[in-house]
C-alpha cells in the first residue's frame, strides 16, 4: 500500500472542495466571470473525482485487471485511436445515426397522424405508453435474425427504441398550444395544415426536444447492447464484450470513455439546438 | 364533442379503441408470420420435390419449430407450457427465471430509490453540492451504462461478489437518476410563501424538511419511481446477459438467440413486458393510495 499517494489524492480532494465552497460564495458583478465560475465548479469537482480514483487505485495497489487508473485508460486511448475510431464509426456513424433519424422521424409522423385521428389516439397511445416502458433492448436477438449481423440490425433496434418516446412526447406536445392561440388562428381563417405548421409544431418543440434528448442516450445504449448478441468484428459493443473476456479492462474503459463523450456531445448539441429553436420559451428568457 | 360518462365512457374511450388496435396488430402479426416463414417452407418443398398448396403453406408456416417470426398462438402456448405446466422450481419454468430477474430488479430499485432520495436531500441542502454534483449526475446518464454492465459483473465476480448484487447494482445506477432529479424538483416545490411561514414559526431546517419539503415532494417521488422501476427491469435483464447465461429472463433471451429458439425469445420478451407493466401498475396503485391518504389526490 502506498499511503503517500493516497494522502495526496485525499488532500487534493479536500482542497478542491474548499475552493468550490469559496467559489459558490462569490458574487461577481461581471456576467462573464459568473459564467466562468459556473463552469469551474463542476469541472473542479470532476477533476477531483479523477484524482481520487487514481489515488485509490495507486494507493491500494488495485490490480489493473479489476479497475484501471484513469492515467492507464488515457494511455490506452491515445495508443489505440484507430481501433476506437473504427468502432465508433461502425456503431455510431452507421447504426446509431441511421436508426435515430428513422426512429425519431417515423415517431414524429406517426404522432401527427395519431393527433389527427381521435380514435387512434385513444387506441394507440395507451399501447405506446406501455411499450415506452418496456425493455425494448430484448428485441435485439430477433432483429439480428431478421436483418443480419451488420449495422442494419442494430439500426433496427434503435428505430424501435426511439420510436415510442418520440410518439408519446410529440402527441403530448401537439396539445400544448393554448385555446386562445388556436382561436386566433381560426379568426385568421387558417386551415389545419397552417395551424399545424405555424402554431402547433412550434409549440410542441420543447416536448419534441425532450424526446430527442432521451432518445440520444437510448440509441447509443440500444446499438451497443445489440452488438452483444452478434456483430462483425468491429463495433463498440463487440469490443467491450470481447475485451472483457480477455481481461483487458483498460480497453473497455477506453470504449466507455468514447461512448460517454459521444453521448455527452450529442446531448449538448441537442441542448444548444433546443435553445436556438425554442428561444421564445419562458425557461430561456 | 359528445361527453360520455361511466361505463359507456370506459367502453367507447378505452376498450373499443384499444381492442381494435390490438386486433389489427394481431392480424398484421399473422400476416407477417406467414410472409416471413414462407420462404423456408418453399425451400423445404423444393428440396423434397413436392408441390404444396397455399392452404398447406399457411398451415405449416404457423407451426414451425424455429420460425423466423413465431405466430402469436405459438408464443402463448409456449408461455402457458413454461409457466403453468412446469413446476416453478424447474429450470425450464419461466416463473423461476422471472423471479430471479424480479428479485434483482426490486433490490436495484430499492437501492436506487434510497440513493436518489439521499442525493436529492444533500443537493437541496448544500449549495456546493448543487453546483458541483448536479451537472455530473446529468452527465452520468449520457454514459451508456448498460455498456458497462459486463465490466461491473466480471469485476465483481473476480473479487468474489456474484449472484444478485452485481445485477442489482446496474439497476441501481439506472434508477437513481430519475428519482434524484424528480426529488430535487419535489423538495424545491414548496412556495416561497410556505417557506416564509415556516420561518415565522422559527422552525429548524429539520422541521422544514419533515413538515414541508418531504410531504410536498411525495407526488414527484411517485412519478419518478414509475420511471425508475421500469428502467431497473431493463438493467436487470441486460445485467443477466454477460453472466454466462445461467438464469433469468435475460439469460433466456441470450440462450434463445444462441440456439435459434425464436419461440423462447418471444416468450421471454412477453413475460418481461408483462412484468414491466405489472411493476408500473403496482407503483401507480401505491401512489394513488398514498396520495389519497395525504389528501393530495385530484
Amino acid at each position: 500500500m502506498n499511503t503517500q499517494i493516497l494522502a495526496i489524492a485525499v488532500a487534493f480532494w479536500l482542497v478542491a472542495w474548499l475552493v468550490n465552497t469559496w467559489l459558490v460564495g462569490l458574487r461577481p458583478a461581471n456576467g462573464l466571470v459568473a459564467k466562468a465560475i459556473n463552469l469551474m465548479i463542476p469541472l473542479l469537482f470532476g477533476v477531483a473525482l479523477l484524482v481520487l480514483w487514481e489515488g485509490v487505485i495507486k494507493g491500494f495497489d488495485v490490480s489493473k485487471v479489476l479497475m484501471p487508473a484513469p492515467s492507464m485508460v488515457w494511455a490506452r486511448i491515445t495508443a489505440s485511436v484507430d481501433i476506437l475510431w473504427a468502432d465508433f464509426y461502425q456503431t455510431y456513424m452507421k447504426a446509431v445515426l441511421a436508426g435515430y433519424a428513422m426512429g425519431c422521424g417515423s415517431g414524429f409522423v406517426a404522432a401527427v397522424i395519431v393527433d389527427r385521428v381521435p380514435f387512434l389516439r385513444k387506441g394507440l397511445l395507451p399501447i405506446g405508453n406501455l411499450v415506452a416502458a418496456l425493455p425494448v433492448v430484448g428485441i435485439a436477438p430477433i432483429m439480428i435474425m431478421w436483418f443480419g449481423f451488420d449495422w442494419q440490425s442494430k439500426a433496427a433496434v434503435v428505430v424501435v427504441m426511439t420510436f415510442f418516446p418520440m410518439l408519446v412526447n410529440t402527441v403530448a406536445g401537439l396539445t400544448a398550444s393554448g385555446n386562445m392561440e388556436r382561436d386566433l388562428m381560426r379568426t385568421y381563417a387558417s386551415n389545419y395544415w397552417q395551424t399545424l405548421v405555424k402554431l402547433r409544431i412550434p409549440a410542441a418543440m420543447p416536448f419534441i426536444f425532450n424526446a430527442l434528448k432521451i432518445n440520444s442516450t437510448l440509441a447509443l445504449i440500444g446499438a451497443i447492447v445489440a452488438e452483444f448478441f452478434g456483430t462483425p468484428i468491429v463495433g463498440m459493443g463487440f469490443r467491450i464484450s470481447t475485451e472483457v473476456g480477455r481481461m483487458n479492462i483498460d480497453m473497455v474503459w477506453a470504449e466507455i470513455f468514447v461512448a460517454a463523450l459521444a453521448g455527452s456531445l450529442s446531448y449538448g448539441l441537442l441542448a444548444l439546438l433546443e435553445r436556438a429553436v425554442t428561444f421564445w420559451h419562458p425557461s430561456y428568457r | 364533442m359528445l361527453e360520455r360518462r361511466g361505463f359507456s365512457a370506459l367502453l367507447y374511450d378505452r376498450i373499443v379503441p384499444i381492442g381494435v388496435v390490438v386486433a389489427v396488430i394481431i392480424v398484421l402479426w399473422y400476416g407477417f408470420a406467414v410472409l416471413l416463414n414462407a420462404q423456408f417452407e418453399r425451400d423445404q418443398a423444393a428440396r423434397a420435390k413436392t408441390e404444396i398448396t397455399t392452404s398447406q403453406l399457411i398451415e405449416r408456416t404457423l407451426s414451425q419449430d424455429r420460425p423466423l417470426l413465431p405466430a402469436p398462438h405459438q408464443v402463448v402456448s409456449e408461455i402457458w407450457d413454461t409457466t403453468v405446466m412446469k413446476k416453478i422450481t424447474s429450470k425450464r419454468s419461466l416463473v423461476y427465471h422471472g423471479w430471479i430477474t424480479l428479485s434483482s430488479t426490486l433490490l436495484g430499485f430499492l437501492m436506487g430509490t434510497v440513493l436518489g432520495i439521499s442525493l436529492a436531500v444533500a443537493i437541496v441542502h448544500s449549495k456546493v453540492l448543487d453546483r458541483s454534483l448536479m451537472p455530473w449526475i446529468i452527465v452520468s446518464q449520457t454514459v451508456p451504462i448498460l455498456a458497462i454492465a459486463p465490466v461491473i459483473i466480471v469485476v465483481l465476480n473476480a473479487i468474489g461478489i456474484s449472484g444478485l448484487f452485481p445485477k442489482a447494482l446496474i439497476s441501481t445506477y439506472l434508477s437513481f437518476f430519475p428519482v434524484a432529479v424528480g426529488m430535487v424538483k419535489g423538495l424545491r416545490s414548496p412556495d416561497v410563501m410556505h417557506l416564509d411561514l415556516m420561518r415565522t414559526y422559527n422552525s429548524s431546517a429539520a422541521q422544514v424538511f419533515w413538515k414541508l419539503r418531504w410531504p410536498a415532494s411525495v407526488p414527484f417521488l411517485f412519478t419518478s419511481m414509475k420511471v425508475a422501476v421500469a428502467i431497473s427491469l431493463v438493467g436487470a435483464i441486460v445485467g443477466e446477459m454477460p453472466t454466462g447465461a445461467v438464469a433469468g429472463l435475460g439469460a433466456r433471451l441470450l440462450s434463445g438467440s444462441y440456439y435459434g429458439q425464436t419461440i423462447q425469445i418471444w416468450s421471454a420478451l412477453f413475460s418481461a413486458a408483462v412484468l414491466a407493466a405489472l411493476l408500473v401498475m403496482l407503483v401507480d396503485l401505491a401512489s394513488r393510495i398514498v396520495l389519497r391518504r395525504m389528501g393530495m389526490a385530484q
